[in-house]
């Protein structure tokens, strides 16, 4: 395959084609804030978070660094004032639904984010859309996803497959950057099919 | 209709149509696209064609005249309109109980029925013809103005009228390579929003190494107001099937798709009409016209999401998948529908190339300004006198638009803004109105060109308000995927929600301005990218009305139901009983010879007292603002004799 030189905050990067502008960083070690990011998973581009400045053409365009390829002479900027400005509001917004995530606290200490600057709505899931894709991608078991759209999407377990396959998974909860996915397991259990999960069904 | 082979059958086939068409016989075009159905067109169909037959039989004179039902030819606000040929008589708001004197007087007797046709700003001003209509007169209607000249569900008349003939030139005279020069020399934009060159997009498409490529029209309008392309595809299936034919046969794509949303019924069922009849005659199909070039087309209907209309998104709904779009690049040119391929244009620009392989690209170019050419469809509603589809020249003023061809405001009132582009595009002040319409003009006063909606708004639109109905729309449009757009969208309405009643907070027109930018920047696609628009350009041009709105609580245009208070003047009020009777809360006090007063806790402020108090009182007054003046006590309220105690 053949090597593609680009520059990461004024670094040069060897990087190969098909990687992203996030793989090609992490390779040298330059660290760019994801939530919706998990390797295994094909990049989403939802959270963009890992928005980053891209020289491109004779113009600097942002980017989400999950999904932008590397090509030969790019100049990326992980941080600059717009990308620092665009993630501190984002994480603000974010906060708004999310105060009590790790996570988010975190990236808000970095990039200067007051997470009380709006009204809080505690929907407690950011959209991220982790769980959701790992269960899609990964277990091929679909038993949650996206309700709705706009402002009134959010995450729901599928009664009729949650019920069958997550008692013994589970793998969703610990990718969960609030700890929603596993609130809302619970609570679809608690509703629908209290105790029936569990534990294995009696064998046949 | 039988298979066309060659050319020349399809010449031959042209020829017996003609034929057996006498120009000079009379020809009843009644509009039956959506908007004049709606009016009862189809009520007045019925009833001329039950005149011809009953007239026919009784005057013993045989009445041979044809009655073609057409697309919409634009003129909306004067619905059901329809037009006589040879002469080409206009009758405009015609009625079923209209088809007796028509058929009497002007198909037998040849006289003009003077009170259907369109009168101007005076009364005497009569015109019969339809091109000397000021709303059709100051147009340039290349693309719709063929509309009432044949019935979509007839491939006969889109043949008569020289259908077919570009698909000819350019499949079996020109390579493709020529066609796609041809079309860049032409300089044709997208007529979907962003205006990108159609011809780069078609050779990136062709370019692209993949033997299966896809071409696609995007039929998915979905912009409040706006309805220029269900015209022409309901109106003239076959020009954007032709379109589409040719711009598959340049980029190398054997398989289309024409993606219109389920709530344009007769759109979809004219274009499915269409399609099976150019399956039928061969221009569908294997072989087409004998050139060895293939091609097929697939209708699919889409369920109604705004967001739909954004490449991206529309690809996965085709694909079957939610309607939420991808990060570009790859662009759809590269990688789109199932992996491949796929160009997609929107119904208009599809439209435009038949006529640019019919004219010429020196023709085209010849039209418009230095990056913009050819000609534009606006649908031109709001408050404006001729609301409906207009076709104008690229470089038109917005003046001319709003007052030549669209008469100006109605009821007197005052200009304030024209709104273009939809929910991504911004609203225009008076002060440019003398700009000229193209696609980078309208880009530098903050507004953009979108699909081409225009709404006109006078003195009585609140600039708050219009920013709050557009991004309550985008609420419920927003797909949800990325962050920007969704938070964005949701904590920018909550601030315009808020000032609108009243509790707007000094700093919130900059933290608007704040989270617009961020909102544009980080949004995943062009829904996101543009949403903030309507915010942005009112605060540019109207940024004093929000600051009335937030340091006075005030609606200067009293639209904000929370910022304004009814009052009757009880030096105009004549107790006339008007209010009190109409006011659907209960909440006017008065009765016979007794002064009427408004009892604020009661009043909704719909308003209802100020439009129905006569003009000649005008004894209700708006307040935004300041305080209601306290009520002027019971005894005072007897009338007596012609003056007041």
């Amino acid at each position: 395959m053949s090597e593609i030189l680009l520059q990461i905050d004024g670094k040069e990067v060897k990087a190969a084609e098909g990687m992203t502008i996030l793989e090609a960083a992490q390779s040298v070690g330059v660290t760019i804030p994801t939530l919706c990011h998990l390797e295994k998973l094909t990049p989403y581009g939802a959270c963009r978070i890992c928005t980053v400045e891209v020289d491109i053409g004779g113009r600097t365009s942002l980017f989400p660094s999950c999904l932008y390829p590397v090509a030969e002479g790019l100049v990326v900027r992980t941080r600059s004032d717009r990308v620092d400005r665009i993630r501190k509001m984002i994480l603000e917004w974010q906060l708004a639904h999310a105060p009590d995530s790790e996570q988010l606290k975190d990236l808000a200490q970095i990039y200067g984010a007051d997470k009380d600057r709006f009204e809080k709505e505690p929907a407690f899931c950011i959209l991220c859309g982790l769980c959701v894709r790992y269960c899609a991608e990964v277990k091929k078991k679909y038993a949650v996803g996206f309700n709705d759209r706009g402002p009134r999407r959010e995450i729901a377990f599928v009664v009729e497959v949650a019920s069958k396959e997550c008692w013994n998974c589970k793998e969703c909860f610990p990718l969960c950057p609030t700890s929603y996915a596993q609130a809302a397991y619970v609570l679809t259990e608690a509703l629908a099919f209290p105790g029936r999960s569990s534990e294995p069904l009696p064998a046949e | 209709m039988p298979r066309i082979n060659s050319p020349a059958e399809l010449e031959k086939f042209r020829k017996d149509i003609l034929s057996k068409r006498d120009p000079k016989k009379p020809c009843i075009a009644v509009c039956t696209g959506t908007g004049c159905l709606a009016l009862g067109a189809s009520k007045v169909v019925a009833a001329i064609k039950e005149e011809i037959k009953k007239q026919g039989l009784e005057s013993k004179v045989k009445v041979e005249a044809d009655i073609r039902e057409t697309g919409c030819p634009g003129f909306c606000e004067r619905g059901p309109l329809l037009v006589i040929y040879p002469e080409e008589i206009c009758y405009l708001q015609v009625q079923p109980e209209d088809a007796k004197e028509i058929i009497s007087q002007t198909i037998l007797a040849g006289n003009v029925v003077d009170r259907l046709l369109y009168t101007g700003p005076k009364p005497d001003e009569k015109i019969v013809q339809e091109s000397e209509i000021p709303f059709y007169k100051n147009q340039k209607r290349l693309l719709i103005g063929n509309n009432i000249r044949m019935d979509p569900k007839s491939i006969e008349d889109y043949l008569a009228a020289g259908g077919y003939r570009a698909l000819v030139k350019a499949l079996c005279e020109n390579t493709p390579e020529q066609v796609l020069e041809l079309v860049k020399k032409a300089e044709l934009r997208g007529r979907g929003g962003a205006g990108f060159p159609a011809g780069k997009k078609w050779e990136f498409t062709r370019n692209s190494q993949d033997e299966t490529k896809y071409v696609v029209v995007n039929a998915d309008e979905g912009d409040p107001g706006a309805f220029m392309d269900r015209a022409l595809l309901e109106g003239n299936p076959h020009s954007v099937l032709e379109g589409l034919l040719i711009g598959a046969y340049a980029i190398g794509a054997n398989e289309g798709f024409i993606y219109v949303r389920q709530e344009y019924p007769l759109a979809v069922e004219n274009a499915t009409i269409a399609i099976r009849q150019a399956e039928e005659s061969g221009f569908l199909g294997k072989n087409i016209l004998g050139s060895g070039f293939d091609f097929n087309v697939h209708l699919h209907q889409g369920a109604g999401a705004f967001v739909c209309g954004e490449e991206t998104a529309l690809l996965m709904s085709l694909e079957g998948k939610p309607g939420e779009p991808n990060q570009k690049p790859p662009y759809p040119a590269v990688k789109g529908l199932w992996g491949k391929p796929t160009n997609i244009n929107n119904v208009e620009t599809w439209a435009n190339v038949p006529l640019i392989i019919n004219k010429g690209a020196e023709f085209f170019t010849s039209i418009g300004t230095e990056k913009s050419k050819g000609t534009k469809i606006f649908s031109l509603v709001g408050k404006v006198n001729n609301t409906g589809l207009v076709e104008v020249p690229m470089g038109i003023t917005l003046k001319d638009i709003i007052y030549e061809i669209g008469g100006g405001i109605p009821g007197g009132k005052k200009f304030k803004a024209v709104q273009t582009g939809g929910p991504s595009g911004g609203c225009i002040p008076e002060e440019h109105l003398d700009i000229k319409v193209d696609f980078d003009e309208l880009a530098k006063v903050g507004a953009i060109m979108g699909s081409g909606g225009m709404i006109v708004m006078d003195e009585d639109t609140c600039m708050v308000d219009v920013a709050k109905y557009f991004l309550n729309f985008l609420t419920d449009e927003s797909c949800g995927k990325c962050a920007p757009c969704r938070e964005g969208i949701r904590q920018m309405l909550k601030i315009l929600t808020n000032i609108s009643k009243g509790k707007g907070k000094e700093g919130d027109v900059e933290l608007l301005q704040e989270m617009a930018e961020i909102t544009r920047d980080a949004s995943l696609c062009a829904l996101g990218g543009s949403a903030p628009n309507p915010v942005l350009s009112t605060i540019r041009y109207f940024r004093g009305e929000y600051e009335a709105h937030i340091n006075e609580g005030k609606c200067p245009a009293f639209v904000c139901k929370d910022l304004i208070s009814f009052y009757i003047d009880p030096e105009k009020c004549t107790a006339c009983m008007i209010c009190l009777r109409k006011c659907p809360a209960d909440a006017i006090i008065g009765g016979k010879k007794q002064i009427h007063v408004i009892d604020q806790e009661k009043c909704t402020n719909c308003g209802t007292c100020y439009e129905v108090c006569p003009t000649r009182f005008a004894a209700i007054r708006r307040l935004s603002g300041e305080p209601v003046p306290p009520p002027i006590p019971e005894e005072e309220r007897t009338i007596v004799g012609a003056s007041k105690k």
